[in-house]
């Protein structure tokens, strides 16, 4: 992929809301080129999705969010590949990630409640085949997120003139 | 003025508190709009100097722990050796020229100091320094507070504010002894080209002149390389290099500099700093060896962030009819307002009166800066189309009238 494209990738990942002729000045492009680029990038599902980084708790909204860890026994010919595209497609599970270490599988569950959550996980996850056992991390509360600082406090005031 | 045949003469002291040539300097242009904004709210300021990033974490944190370990004394007057050692390396991998850690470098209070220094090493009353008008607000200040006197060299918006070396050929005097030089420039962003600045040391060469290079914004270019005027032949010997991490690392709180420059020159300073600043905050320079051990991938996510603001400020002044020649450094836009009917200090104080954005007029930096503003865009981009939809408006108002 060419340095342009890259530009691209890394301006929309960090601010998705840009608008092509946006980008099109930052990257001193053409409008029409700029738009084309975009729409390749999402046809292609490099760009799979924009979205909005959302503090939730400052919504007041509740949810929770658990970290489980899965072991699983990896199958014949597929490995991991089966088990995790099986639990993936859960829409409980909001991430899946293969592991290295004392586990195998990564799983980001959220749900409305604990007792949500703890269902999906000893009825829906942990008796699925080639699952050998789950440890449930409840998550409580978030510092960080995509690069982000949550709470980070507004930064003190700049003088408003500087030679 | 009293003479001395008034038999009332009385001295000085008397009557007027302050020095002649403290008077004699203009207040500061920027004063007044200081006083105007703090009455007003949800002002947009493009009128700051200095990076809107934060201090980069690694180098806060660097700092917190030397205060934990009890770094709170002083330093030798030329600064701690780990970041003279740390700067000669710097400058030698990045422009080729080679200062002596020992005693080639002096760690200063940011590049203001360096540039005191300078001025009060160098001259005698009545020198003259030659500098290229407009230019950054202290030069002529620090150059008449040493007792020397200023001798502008025009640079002109037809030229896309780049000097001319004629120019300053013809302006050298018996009495001048140096050329003082801030570039990339502020305010108007300009960063001349090696050939611009090696005709301007071959001016320096010939009339045997001393040349003061405040390179602050030396990491702020855009799609260039800078040169750093102690590179070019013959220069090393004859340049007083002052440079900081104000602007590269954010860190312009933290108030830390340095001069490079042949030893003779730097015992010079090293005489006047010693009694007068002793030496630059521990606190700083700790955080400043930090940063320039580490903070290389900063600088270049700065300065990448900095050049899309860029972009988007100086394509949105020049569609709305302000001329803005393209900056290649540091971070300012110095468009034009000639096309309105009105002063660059009207301009300013009307635009933050009635659209509540702020900028600079730049007749503060110097006669030629007339009819332009400065605008700085180390701000968000959101600010920045914001306040280029209030210029807008009040632009359309303007034609209109």
């Amino acid at each position: 992929m060419d340095e342009i494209s890259i530009k691209l990738l890394k301006l929309l990942e960090r601010d998705a809301s840009l608008t092509t002729s946006e980008l099109a000045i930052m990257l001193d492009r053409p409008s029409d080129e700029i738009a084309q680029r975009v729409a390749e990038l999402e046809r292609s599902r490099i760009v799979v999705r924009r979205k909005a980084l959302v503090n939730w708790e400052r919504v007041g909204e509740e949810t929770v969010t658990a970290l489980i860890e899965v072991k699983v026994s990896p199958q014949r010919e597929v490995g991991f590949g089966a088990i995790a595209a099986r639990i993936a497609r859960f829409s409980e599970a909001r991430s899946v990630h293969l592991m290295s270490g004392t586990y195998d599988l990564a799983v980001e569950v959220t749900g409305r409640t604990m007792k949500e959550v703890a269902n999906f996980v000893s009825e829906k996850l942990a008796p699925l085949d080639g699952v050998q056992g789950t440890t449930t991390h409840f998550l409580l509360k978030r510092y960080k997120e995509d690069g982000e600082l949550l709470d980070e406090p507004e930064p003190p005031p700049r003088l408003p003139f500087t030679p | 003025m009293q003479t001395i045949s008034e038999p009332t003469a009385e001295p000085r002291g008397r009557k007027e508190r302050i020095a002649a040539r403290v008077r004699d300097v203009p207040p500061s242009g920027i004063r007044r709009f200081f006083d105007l904004i703090q009455t007003m709210e949800g002002v947009i300021s493009l009128g700051v100097g200095e990076p809107d990033f934060t201090t980069p974490w690694h180098i806060r944190e660097a700092a917190i722990y030397s205060l934990e370990r009890g770094y709170t004394m002083y330093t030798s007057n030329y600064g701690l050796i780990e970041l003279r050692q740390a700067i000669a390396e710097h400058l030698a991998r990045r422009y080729g020229v080679a200062y002596d850690p020992q005693d080639e470098i002096l760690i200063t209070f940011g590049v203001s100091e360096g540039l005191d220094l300078a001025m009060r090493a160098i001259l005698d009353p009545g020198d003259e320094v030659l500098v290229p008008d407009p230019g950054y607000v202290s030069y002529a200040p620090c150059v008449v507070f040493a007792g020397g006197e200023v001798c502008p060299v025009p640079t002109s918006a037809e030229h896309g504010f780049h000097p001319r070396p004629a120019d300053f050929g013809e302006r050298v005097s018996e009495r001048t002894r140096a050329i003082l030089l801030g570039y990339p420039n502020n305010p108007t962003g300009i960063a001349p080209g090696r050939k611009t600045l090696a005709e301007i040391a071959k001016v320096a060469e010939e009339n045997d002149l001393l040349v003061v290079s405040d390179e602050i914004y030396d990491r702020l270019v855009y799609g260039r390389d800078h040169v750093c005027f102690a590179s070019l032949p013959g220069m090393r010997d004859r340049t007083i290099l002052l440079g900081g991490f104000s602007k590269a690392y954010a860190m312009t709180g933290w108030r830390v500099g340095y001069v490079a420059a042949p030893r003779d020159i730097i015992a010079g300073l090293v005489k006047i700093h010693q009694y007068t600043a002793l030496c630059a905050p521990i606190t700083g320079q700790m955080a400043a060896i930090e940063a320039i051990k580490n903070g290389e991938p900063d600088v270049a996510s700065m300065v990448e962030e900095y050049d899309r603001r860029r972009r988007v400020m100086v394509r949105g002044f020049n569609d709305l009819g302000l001329t803005c020649p393209e900056p290649e450094g540091a971070f300012y836009a110095f468009p034009s307002i000639r096309s309105l009917d009105q002063s660059d200090e009207e301009f300013a104080e009307q635009l933050l009166r009635e659209e509540k954005v702020a900028v600079v007029p730049g007749s503060a930096f110097g006669a030629c800066g007339r009819g332009h503003v400065r605008c700085c865009y180390a701000t968000s981009l959101s600010q920045i189309e914001e306040a280029l939809r209030r210029i807008g408006a009040y632009v359309k108002r303007k034609r209109k009238a």
